[in-house]
């Protein structure tokens, strides 16, 4: 699984980084960093639910084989 | 099965359809939805809708309609659901069919309450040409042309979210814009007074007259059109475009005698326990419904907010699975723990992200910043000084670490360290 930020939708709000913070961090400087772009199954579940929750739609993945 | 009926093809309603799917139900899944749209994301309408002429409407589809044909769904779209009858297994439209349910979502939603016929003299606000309310994407269009060709000025009549939002973006696009608010701090409801005056001094700093402790008493009106408004307070405004933000009403009429508990007034919607449940095969869910919160002691609320429709439309389908005792192919049932989220939300007005989560108490205290700043925390504590609410201006780190706060029950001490 591959995470991916359209970074001209996302508006830094942090629900993601909410739900994954392994995954998503919102820093100071307001800007979101995925910290984890391939991460590994245990965490497929919390960032299937940032896709869903995140109010910009922003988040997408692109599946791979790992 | 003969099949699930959810109600209201919304946010709410798409998410439920889509945590069946997800929860592997393979039977037939019927949507009902007023609208004729195409489900559709109703946070930009009052936004960058209004504003920026790019935004593209396809863009405003949900995405789980959006991803290609994954849900599977028989869609009733155009169409209202007129009745919950037969012990809630038959779901009847206004097409003159009758779905029968297994189980069913109630996702209605709500719409915007309007102003009294005396404003008027007599008439409906939606036959005064210049008269406007904000919910769905055909009121959306209605704005956006009105806002762009207005050639005197807009009233804002309710100083809610909604409303405040519309207020910026009108002033964005270079209108005259006049808000009114019949309480004396905008928001004393949802937050408290003095964080209801940092949004009047937002509006100010940018040009919007704020008037307070007004409403919106007459309407004039000139071969069918909006020439002016009457204030309560006697004042005459010049008006092209009145934009009406006085709150809302949950969708509940379709189901006069189905017996499920539809409160009115203070206890409007839908109510279910802490599972999403109404009746033993119908769960409701988003905007409509008025639920527990452990948390808040108990009180039952409905919760207004784009977070918990896409939530609780997720859960509730789970839900529902599970009081019907369905079973996956591979055996498996559904079991699902109480439903008690800490609710949050978010509003875009000019440069400043104003979030919200849990509910506002009487006892808030800054933690961080001060209410002038472009950045501050407010934090509202309750028995035993635990957090409740977390309130932050830009600074959405915060907002959500607030959150999680309030979930786990922290003290005042620990939100100082944390949110500080
Ligand atoms: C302009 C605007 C801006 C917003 N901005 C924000 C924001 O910034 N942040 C935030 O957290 N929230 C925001 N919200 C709130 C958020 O959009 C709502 O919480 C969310 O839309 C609720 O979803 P829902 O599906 O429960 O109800 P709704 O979106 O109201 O959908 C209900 C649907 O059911 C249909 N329906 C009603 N009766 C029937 C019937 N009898 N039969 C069939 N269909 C029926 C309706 O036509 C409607 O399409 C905003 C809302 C609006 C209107
Ligand atoms: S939830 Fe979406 S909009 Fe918010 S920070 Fe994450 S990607 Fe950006």
């Amino acid at each position: 699984m591959k995470v991916v930020v359209d970074f001209d939708l996302c508006e830094s709000n942090a629900v993601c980084m909410g739900i994954a913070p392994e995954v998503f961090e919102v820093r100071d400087d307001d800007f979101l960093y995925i910290l984890d772009e391939h991460p590994g199954p245990e965490l497929h579940d919390k960032v299937r639910e940032a896709v869903e929750r995140c109010p910009k739609q922003a988040i997408s993945l692109e599946e791979t084989d790992a | 099965m003969t099949g699930l009926v959810v109600v209201g093809a919304s946010l709410a309603g798409v998410h439920a359809a889509e945590g069946l799917r997800r929860a592997g139900f393979d039977g037939p899944i019927h949507l009902v939805g007023a609208e004729s749209h195409r489900p559709y994301d109703r946070p930009p309408l009052s936004k960058d809708f209004l504003t920026d002429e790019q935004v593209d409407e396809n863009r405003l589809v949900l995405r789980p309609v959006a991803e290609d044909g994954a849900l599977d769904l028989t869609w009733h779209l155009g169409t209202r659901a007129v009745a919950l009858s037969n012990d809630h297994g038959n779901v009847e439209l206004s097409s003159g069919e009758t779905l029968a349910a297994d189980g069913v979502v109630v996702a209605t939603g709500c719409r915007p309450r309007r102003l009294p016929l005396s404003t008027f003299e007599g008439r409906d606000q939606s036959d005064v040409d210049g008269v406007v309310s904000l919910r769905t994407l055909n009121d959306a269009r209605e704005l956006r042309h009105r806002l762009r060709s207005a050639d005197g000025p807009v009233v804002v009549c309710g100083a809610g979210f909604i409303g405040a939002e519309v207020a910026a973006s009108a002033r964005q696009l270079g209108c005259e814009v006049v808000m009114v608010e019949v309480a004396d701090a905008p928001l004393a409801r949802v937050l408290d007074a003095e964080a209801g005056m940092a949004v009047v001094d937002l509006h100010r700093r940018h040009g919007v007259d704020v008037r307070l402790g007004v409403g919106v008493d007459h309407g004039h009106t000139d071969g069918g059109r909006l020439t002016a408004v009457t204030l309560s307070d006697g004042t005459e405004l010049a008006c092209a475009v009145l934009v009406v933000g006085i709150g809302v009403i949950p969708n509940t009429e379709w189901l006069e005698g189905s017996g499920l508990t539809v409160g009115s007034g203070s206890d409007d919607g839908v109510l279910v326990d802490d599972r999403c449940r109404a009746a033993p095969s119908v769960v409701a869910v988003g905007d409509v419904a008025r639920r527990p919160h452990r948390r808040f002691g108990g009180t039952t609320m409905r919760v207004e907010q784009w977070d918990n429709a896409v939530a609780m439309g997720g859960y509730g389908a789970k839900s529902l699975l599970a009081a019907l005792e369905w079973r996956g192919n591979d055996g498996e049932g559904v079991v699902v723990e109480p439903f008690d989220p800490v609710p949050w939300f978010w509003s875009d007005q000019y440069d400043r992200k104003i979030q919200f989560a849990g509910i506002a108490t009487d006892d808030p205290e800054i933690v961080q910043g001060s209410e002038g700043d472009r950045q501050f925390v407010r934090a509202y504590f309750g028995d035993e000084d635990r957090v409740l609410g977390v309130l932050a201006w830009n600074r959405p780190r915060q907002a959500i670490i607030g959150r999680q706060l309030i979930e786990a029950g922290a003290d005042r001490a620990t939100v100082h360290d944390r949110l500080g």
